[in-house]
């Protein structure tokens, strides 16, 4: 246990200065829980990494200005050609600065995987319900986040001036211009004038280079400072409990790892950079705002947006000589304003619904609380819808179906496809909480049959294994008092956050929410391996279970029949 | 441990090593001790020997050595011969990104750029190398975490959040009388006016953005064209006459005499001229914008706003069979032979058309500006 001595001097001098043993002590032995999951974040906050440093490369030799010039460099195709400075610049990386255009490509790629990686991560964040007490604040921070993510994106998408980007930023443009009483005035303020002005690019390459990097900043440390005060949640398994981390400790284990994941995501955008090209602007050209090229697509995120301009009908109204451009505001802003407020509010509606006050740092797996994981499917699916849309000319060209049938089949789905993506994911949800408590009850198949004395064939099974019933057993969402006093008796009273009609819409949903497939208190044991009737026993216990799911969870208490295999209803 | 300030008792004396403890006991106990000790100057710790009567008690027990601390990590890997092997991989790795790693800068001083082919072979030569060797490292890295690090899993116990009631109340208080020695609830005339401070102060910064751009003012109702100005092929920017078209179905993108450069005019003030056949155009006995064609044009050639009106993009692509104009950024369809009205997407108006004839030369002129914004919808537009 020598420390060298170097380091010990090291230590001490830093110590004598921040008196630092004691917490520097806590830091190395602080408990990283594990899940492949927990890598998503990771991902994140890395391609942020890789964003600032070949971000910073570029600005070495970018030039964020609109001023004509006539180019005669080394890509000889657009020799001749007027251009603005910018895309000049853009293409001097690419082609005149050694390893340019590899940390162009490179840059392009960590900005898609970070948007991507945030999306994902909040989906776990969101499945699993790490959101709740005490960690709302961080999902609301990883909601703006997310959003600054997108406006960071489309404002590094539209530097280098090409033609496909400019077609983003006149679309950008035509709906700002589009929102009721301020959209000409924010128009004008934020192009210095009429479209396309000589002012944008130079400011949204501050926003993009200063002023949004500086919050994610500020952001991404409250972030992580939050999620290491609080200590991250863990999944349900052995020894895992509300109120312990079980995993490695940060020195060396979680320091070695997530090195090491730092450069896999390097790695990975550094390879894409080499293998795959990613927006080569030498191709579509210097922004001309009387040219478009067909099949125009934005990067992944902005797809959603795209679709929703896509999608909708042409409506507008003019009232009192003021125009309302429904057809262009609607879309740009209420997919995104619907699925960013209702993600910010849902941890607080779940919270009213369930009154669960208390803290949660065991996650739930996905199928254990089947509302929400049929809610998140349902926000998934009105995404994925839209984004689909956003992609409908290349659908109906390889799909070889008419564009319009796309959009008007898009139209439907956008309403139609997250009802039924809710309805499936909760029977989904329901059914593998019911193979899970047949697992608990009947142990796994082996596969061996046996052959009784009296002649009877039976199949063994194998009961679970400690770890695995830690893993299945746990996670039934606990019911709360709150719906008890509705259970539709006359003469029971209701509990005061329950009365009127918003109490009665209250206990609607808490049954919604809460339900779940019933769990025996006893029904690991007394169902062991080998009996053969149990094998038709399971299979009405399933009934069972889906008849008390279709009368809703207000019996939860009482009713404890479902694994018996003697069916009441 | 006993209490050294509770009085002094012979043998007393604690083996803490606190200076203050151990002064008092010396100074108490100074009768008792032995010789050498009388003569330790001040502040000097005494030899361990004379410092306790006793022998110096085991581990744990009061005033012992601390217990030697339980290991929590494991320092052997758990499988040493998997691990031998896994040493060396681990070494390779780091070989190969050392190698990669030199790669890359020979590569860099290698493959030059300046062209479309060397930028290929530079970009994949420093990308595989740097790619190489982040992989290597981080391949190495994680076999050494998972095969030569010892597999370990501690347990940290969480505590409540939530405070406990003393450190609530006491925080209470000292919030309370913080905000009362500031006098900030006692003085409301204070508190009233650094209220109205704020105000302005914040308003400021808003004020300051004011210069970012113009009042829009009338702005967006009009274009650069004026009667007589000429249309010019985009491009080419020669004058166009009727009789250059061969034969209907083409569609052309023409720009306003003298504005072929402005790309701030002609994000507005970009056209496109159809040439149909005899008889294709339905005319408008009135002139209401958007229904129909106007008689405004000139040997069956229309002219249209290139500039869609749903968000702007240019409206960009012809088929002439359906005389359908198509944008491609969201596929509003127009249809030319009707005053450029929607057919289908996202756009509520037609494309605006431009009022033309011919100059005395033969070549087609606008004779006035568009009757109408053209362009996406904003707020002041109005009914038009």
């Amino acid at each position: 246990m020598a420390i060298d001595k170097a380091l010990a001097g090291t230590g001490s001098w830093l110590d004598e200065r921040f008196h630092g043993a004691k917490g520097f002590r806590t830091f190395f032995r602080k408990i990283f829980p594990d899940h492949w999951t927990f890598m998503l974040g990771e991902i994140a906050l890395y391609s942020f990494v890789i964003l600032l440093l070949t971000g910073t490369f570029l600005a070495l030799f970018f030039q964020p200005s609109m001023t004509e010039m006539v180019y005669h460099g080394s890509y000889v195709k657009l020799d001749g050609v007027h251009m603005s400075k910018a895309y000049a610049s853009t293409l001097n990386i690419s082609f005149d600065v050694r390893g340019g255009l590899l940390m162009r490509q490179i840059h392009h790629w960590a900005a898609n995987l970070f948007v991507a990686a945030i999306l994902v991560h909040m989906l776990r964040i969101f499945f699993t319900g790490a959101y709740r007490k005490p960690r709302e604040v961080n999902w609301l921070i990883g909601i703006v986040l997310f959003t600054l993510a997108l406006l960071e994106g489309l404002f590094g998408y539209s530097l280098p001036d090409d033609l496909l980007s400019g077609a983003g930023l006149r679309i950008t443009q035509g709906v700002l211009q589009s929102i009721p009483v301020v959209g000409t005035y924010l128009s004008f303020f934020l192009f210095g004038g009429e479209y396309p002005g000589n002012d944008i690019i130079p400011r949204m390459y501050i926003l993009h280079v200063l002023l949004i990097p500086g919050l994610f900043a500020a952001l991404i440390g409250a972030h992580l400072f939050i999620m290491f005060h609080q200590k991250h949640t863990q999944m349900p398994g052995k020894g895992r409990t509300n109120k312990n981390v079980v995993g490695a400790p940060m020195y060396p284990y979680f320091m070695a790892k997530t090195g090491a994941f730092f450069l896999f995501v390097f790695a990975a955008c550094a390879l894409a950079a080499t293998f795959a090209q990613i927006n080569p602007i030498w191709i579509y050209g210097p922004y001309n705002p009387l040219a478009i090229s067909a099949g125009s697509q934005p990067d992944f995120y902005m797809g959603f947006l795209e679709g929703s301009l896509r999608i909708m009908p042409a409506w507008q109204w003019v009232i009192f000589g003021h125009t309302f451009a429904f057809n262009v505001f609607i879309p740009a802003l209420l997919p995104l304003g619907l699925i960013m407020t209702g993600a910010a509010f849902w941890p607080f509606i779940e919270q009213w619904i369930t009154g669960d006050k208390r803290e949660h740092h065991l996650n739930d797996r996905p199928r254990n609380a089947p509302a929400r994981t049929a809610v998140g499917m349902a926000a998934v699916s009105f995404y994925g819808v839209l984004w689909l849309e956003g992609a409908n000319d290349v659908i109906a060209q390889h799909f070889d179906i008419a564009l319009y049938t796309v959009t008007e089949i898009a139209r439907v789905a956008v309403f139609a496809v997250p009802i039924l993506a809710y309805i499936i994911t909760k029977r989904i949800c329901l059914g593998l909480q019911r193979k899970d408590l047949h697992l608990l009850e009947h142990g796994v198949e082996t596969g061996i049959i046996r052959q009784l004395p009296n002649g009877e064939f039976i199949e063994e099974t194998r009961p679970l294994g400690e770890d695995e019933v830690a893993k299945l057993a746990l996670p039934q969402p606990e019911r709360l008092p709150l719906p008890v006093g509705v259970s539709g008796g006359e003469d029971d009273v209701p509990p005061p956050g329950m009365r009127g009609s918003i109490g009665r819409v209250r206990a609607r949903l808490n049954r919604i929410v809460t339900e779940t497939v019933p769990m025996n208190g006893h029904g690991a044991n007394g169902h062991g391996n080998g009996h053969g009737p149990d094998g038709q026993g399971a299979v009405s216990s399933g009934d069972q279970a889906h008849a008390a799911i279709g009368s809703s969870g207000r019996e939860a208490g009482g009713d404890s029949t479902g694994g018996d295999g003697s069916p009441t209803s | 441990m006993t209490d050294s300030t509770a009085g002094p008792q012979p043998g007393d004396n604690e083996p803490t090593g606190d200076l203050f403890s151990d002064l008092s006991a010396h100074a108490s106990g100074a009768g008792d001790e032995p010789a050498e000790t009388r003569h330790r100057v001040i502040g000097t710790p005494p030899p361990a020997e004379a410092r306790s009567l006793l022998k110096t008690p085991p581990p744990g027990a009061p005033g012992g050595p601390p217990v030697p601390r339980q290991r929590e990590l494991p320092a052997d890997p758990d499988d040493p011969v998997s691990a031998k092997r896994a040493e060396r991989v681990v070494v390779a790795c780091f070989l190969i990104a050392t190698l990669a790693g030199l790669g890359f800068i020979a590569a860099y001083l290698i493959f030059q750029v300046h062209s479309v082919t060397n930028v290929l072979h530079s970009n994949l030569a420093l990308g595989s190398t740097m790619g190489l060797a982040f992989l290597a490292l981080a391949v190495g890295a994680v076999i050494w975490v998972r095969r030569l690090m010892p597999t370990v899993e501690l347990t940290e116990l969480r505590k409540p959040l939530r405070s406990s009631p003393e450190d609530r109340a006491a925080f209470a208080e000292t919030f309370e009388e913080g905000a009362e020695a500031s006098q900030f609830t006692k003085r409301p005339m204070v508190r009233r006016a650094l209220i109205a401070a704020t105000v302005p102060v914040a308003l400021a910064p808003i004020v300051l953005l004011r210069d970012l751009g113009p009042l829009p003012g009338t702005k967006l109702d009009h274009t650069v064209w004026r009667k007589g100005m000429r249309l010019l092929n985009y491009g080419a920017n020669t004058p166009i006459r009727p009789a250059d078209f061969s034969s209907p179905g083409g569609m052309i993108t023409v720009v306003p005499d003298g504005f072929q450069d402005d790309f701030n005019a002609l994000a507005k003030a970009a056209v496109i001229i159809i040439k149909f056949a005899p008889n294709v155009i339905e005319f408008s006995a009135r002139p209401e914008p958007g229904k129909v064609v106007q008689n405004w044009t000139v040997d069956n050639i229309v002219a249209y706003s290139k500039i869609c009106t749903h968000v702007g993009c240019p409206a960009a692509l012809y088929e002439h069979t359906t005389h359908h104009i198509l944008c491609p950024c969201h596929q509003s369809t127009f249809d030319a032979a009707r005053g450029a009205q929607v057919i289908f997407g996202p756009a509520t108006r037609a494309l605006p058309q431009l009022p033309m004839t011919v100059d005395a030369q033969g070549y087609l002129v606008a004779r006035h500006d568009f009757i109408e914004p053209v362009g996406p919808s904003f707020w002041e537009r109005g009914p038009s």
